[in-house]
């Protein structure tokens, strides 16, 4: 019998802390993969924020440098800078990555930083108990929005890819999503690109990832799938939204 | 060979001779000689010199840098250095080794470009979160801003602990002659607790945070132990005219120097006084002052509305007097002036003393 | 212990002065200390520098009392007037600060009047005021020899030669003229 599938060697045999139905979990397996198909695993360092992600330290077989909340992106400038011969990538929430650190985000895509950044969008702040994020839905119900999001008080979520594809210096920007087998394959090959692009060091990556939060949201594992295709999707720009015109840049 | 040189410029100057190979930092006067310089002159060294978006940018990615294993520094003003206090609780907690200079302004708010030391507090009680302790050393003149440089790699490798020197924004501006005596690095461990990606070693994680209460309390236990491993080892101070003396002025930095001329005129009046100069400000020099125990009376000399005069209260008990006088608001007072203060101060014990 | 202040207009070579002064003492390896305005009082237009030559160890390099003093423009004169020492010197660009009674003046200090603009000018380089200025100063109140402020000018200035020749003939005249102030 041939092997189909075994646990990555990209990540330790720590058990996640993810909540039960979270799709956090396939996310950060899907990079671990990644690091270990391109063989970048042993010169990597990986920087986690402040979040969900904040414990991945104990997943990832890698160095991993823990940043302060909205700060992983300038954080892992400082390691690239440092270590320019090393493989960084960083990984943040959309709290993280388009409220706090929004700044940091769309200076070190502007800067073209040879950075690869992973930015899991749940529509909400899981750790802190649910309130309400950048990318929630108008009319969501959060611990902050109890009467659902509304436009008038707190404006229409913000599309971060699609800002980021208008920033020179990304040079590669995908929105993908892990409802569905066929979406886990995109996001995974979305992975394999933005990696490359910075191996190849065309600037900076960043990759969209649309992920349940079905605690916070207060449905099953199950409906919080269909939620995020039903409620969250028509929110945002899908796909590849920029890719680099260069040839060699390919998935797997 | 001396030459003229900035206060700001010998500082950059020096930390790229201590090996500093990475500055990242935002434009705030009157720091901004630091990254101009740097810009100018890291490439010299093959190193890097990026503007960041902000002060709080800035720090996280000294932070990011010196978590990968290389001398790091950042430069800022007051305003910036409040930006920052974030960053240093965290760079703290990693345990990461990095350089910074606030080359003070003064305030509150965006306050004035003059010179100030009302950043004492800010820099020496822990401006950010948690209990922690960065190093802070003072320089009065610009040749020891280039000692201090150098020492300041060496303190942030040794103890894997910030480092922060201070100046005011008038000695950052000011030439002195100064000459770079060749660094001789510290020998220090290799940094094998650096991200630098696994290779063949173990698996390196730099985090700052600890959820469970006791592993907590564990860590602050452990960074306690270090911060009394620094307070013992680090005490630095430099003394002027105080053998004999009576009295003594307190003072560091740009003040101190003011207050070296003070002394000369009181001495001329004939009164036995001496300056205490700290030049670690954390920590502060306290075994060094409490040797002054026949002092019968101190007058702490600050740009600010007083803040070192709680240390050195603290320091010398209740038993002696301990005064305060300072100019606020970017005002430097003349040494005439601090004579006068001092006489005005300490008028009964120079009286009852007899010592004219 | 000499200590000079030098102030005027941004762009009228006050900090380069204060340089060559301060660069001219460690020549001589003498202490010296070189202190600017800075900030945004520099943007508005004014500049001043504090500069001290002294034999041993600088206390404060802040200079409140100056023995020399070099006023390059009206506001600047006003301004420090009261605060040079008793027996000191005031230089004056005479060419800007109008000698008129309606200024107040002082008779304990010697003031000097220099219209270093015209000189300047004649010699076909109106740039070169501020160095006129720094060798009447090196003849009338010299605190270090002719030799270290023609060696400081030398080493800081431009490296062009042509420019560097003007500099050594602005030197001259205008020590020449401070000499002929006696």
């Amino acid at each position: 019998m041939s092997v189909v599938f075994e646990r990555t060697r990209g990540l330790t045999d720590q058990s996640t802390h993810f909540c039960p139905g979270c799709t956090h979990g396939v996310i950060i397996r899907l990079i671990a993969e990644v690091l270990v198909d391109m063989d970048l695993l042993e010169r990597t360092i990986g920087v986690e924020p402040v979040g969900c992600t904040g414990f991945c330290e104990n997943y990832f077989a890698c160095d991993i440098v823990g940043a302060a909340h909205g700060r992983a992106v300038a954080v892992a400038t400082g390691v690239k800078r440092a270590r320019p011969d090393r493989f960084v990538f960083s990984l943040q929430g959309d709290g993280d990555g388009a409220a706090i650190g929004l700044a940091e985000t769309i200076s070190a895509a502007a800067r073209g930083e040879k950075i690869s950044s992973i930015f899991i969008n749940n529509s909400i702040y899981g750790m802190t108990g649910g309130q309400m994020s950048p990318t929630s839905w108008v009319g969501q119900k959060t611990a902050t929005s109890p009467y659902g999001r509304d436009v008038e008080l707190n404006g229409q979520p913000l599309d971060l890819p699609l800002l980021l594809s208008q920033v020179d210096g990304a040079a590669y920007v995908a929105s993908v999503s892990v409802e569905s087998p066929q979406e886990v394959i995109a996001a995974k090959q979305a992975i394999h690109k933005a990696f490359e692009v910075q191996i190849a060091g065309l600037g900076y990556s960043f990759v969209s990832i649309l992920s349940t939060c079905p605690t916070n949201w207060g449905v099953t594992p199950v409906e919080a799938l269909s939620w995020l295709e039903s409620k969250m999707k028509p929110q945002f720009h899908l796909g590849e939204l920029k890719k680099p015109a260069l040839e060699g840049v390919t998935g797997p | 060979m001396k030459t003229l040189m900035k206060g700001n410029e010998a500082i950059a100057e020096a930390a790229l001779q201590a090996g500093c190979r990475l500055f990242f930092g935002y434009p705030i006067t009157p720091s901004t000689e630091i990254p101009e310089y740097m810009a100018k002159k890291m490439k010299r060294v093959g190193g890097t010199f990026l503007q960041a978006e902000s002060e709080v940018a800035a720090i996280n990615m000294v932070y990011g840098a010196a978590a990968a294993g290389e001398r790091v520094m950042t430069a800022t003003s007051t305003p910036g250095f409040s930006l920052m206090q974030e960053g240093v609780s965290y760079i703290f907690a990693a345990e990461l080794p990095v350089v910074i200079v606030d080359v003070m302004r003064h305030g509150p708010g965006l306050g004035g470009l003059g010179a100030t030391q009302a950043d004492y507090f800010q820099l020496t009680k822990g401006g950010g979160h948690g209990d922690y302790h960065p190093i802070v050393l003072a320089p009065a003149t610009v040749m020891e801003m280039v000692e201090l440089t150098y020492l300041a790699f060496d303190l942030a490798d040794e103890y894997r602990n910030p480092v922060i020197l201070a100046l005011e924004g008038i000695s950052g501006q000011m030439m002195e002659p100064v000459e770079f005596m060749p660094y001789r690095p510290k020998a220090l461990p290799p940094k094998t607790w650096a991200a630098t990606g696994i290779g063949d070693k173990p698996k390196v994680n730099i985090v700052s945070y600890v959820l469970a209460n006791e592993a907590g309390e564990l860590h602050n236990l452990h960074w306690a132990k270090k911060i009394e491993r620094m307070r013992a080892a680090e005490q630095r101070y430099d003394t002027y005219r105080m053998d004999d003396a009576e009295f003594a002025l307190v003072a560091f930095g740009i003040s101190g120097r003011i207050a070296e001329s003070a002394v000369d005129i009181l001495r001329a009046e004939g009164i036995r006084i001496g300056l205490f100069r700290p030049i670690s400000l954390w920590p502060f020099p306290t075994d060094g002052m409490r040797k002054y125990s026949r002092i019968r009376g101190w007058l702490s000399v600050e740009l600010s509305a007083g803040q070192m005069v709680d240390d050195v209260r603290l320091t010398v008990g209740s038993g002696t007097p301990v005064h305060f006088f300072g100019r606020q608001g970017g005002m430097t007072p003349d040494p005439e002036d601090v004579a006068e203060a001092f006489k005005m101060a300490l008028h009964n014990e120079l009286n009852a003393g007899g010592v004219r | 212990m000499k200590k000079y202040l030098i102030a005027g207009f941004g762009g009228q070579g006050v900090l380069f002065i204060g340089r060559i002064l301060a660069q001219a003492g460690l020549e001589e390896d003498k202490q010296v200390t070189w202190l600017p305005s800075y900030g945004p009082e520099m943007r508005g237009g004014t500049a001043n520098c504090s500069v001290i030559i002294a034999a041993k160890k600088i206390g404060s390099p802040i200079v409140s009392r100056p023995d020399i003093a070099v006023m390059m423009n009206t506001p600047s004169y006003k301004k420090f007037l009261p605060h040079v020492v008793p027996g000191g010197f005031m230089f004056l660009n005479s060419s800007i600060i109008p000698d008129t009674a309606a200024l107040p003046s002082r008779a304990d200090i010697r003031i000097l009047r220099v219209p270093i603009n015209e000189m300047a000018h004649e010699m076909g380089k109106d740039s070169v005021a501020n160095i006129i200025m720094l060798g009447v100063i090196q003849a009338v109140t010299p605190v270090v020899s002719d030799a270290a402020i023609q060696a400081a000018l030398a080493g800081i200035s431009t490296k062009n030669h042509e420019l560097k020749e003007l500099n050594e003939k602005a030197l001259n005249i205008g020590y020449q003229y401070g000499v002929s102030l006696g």
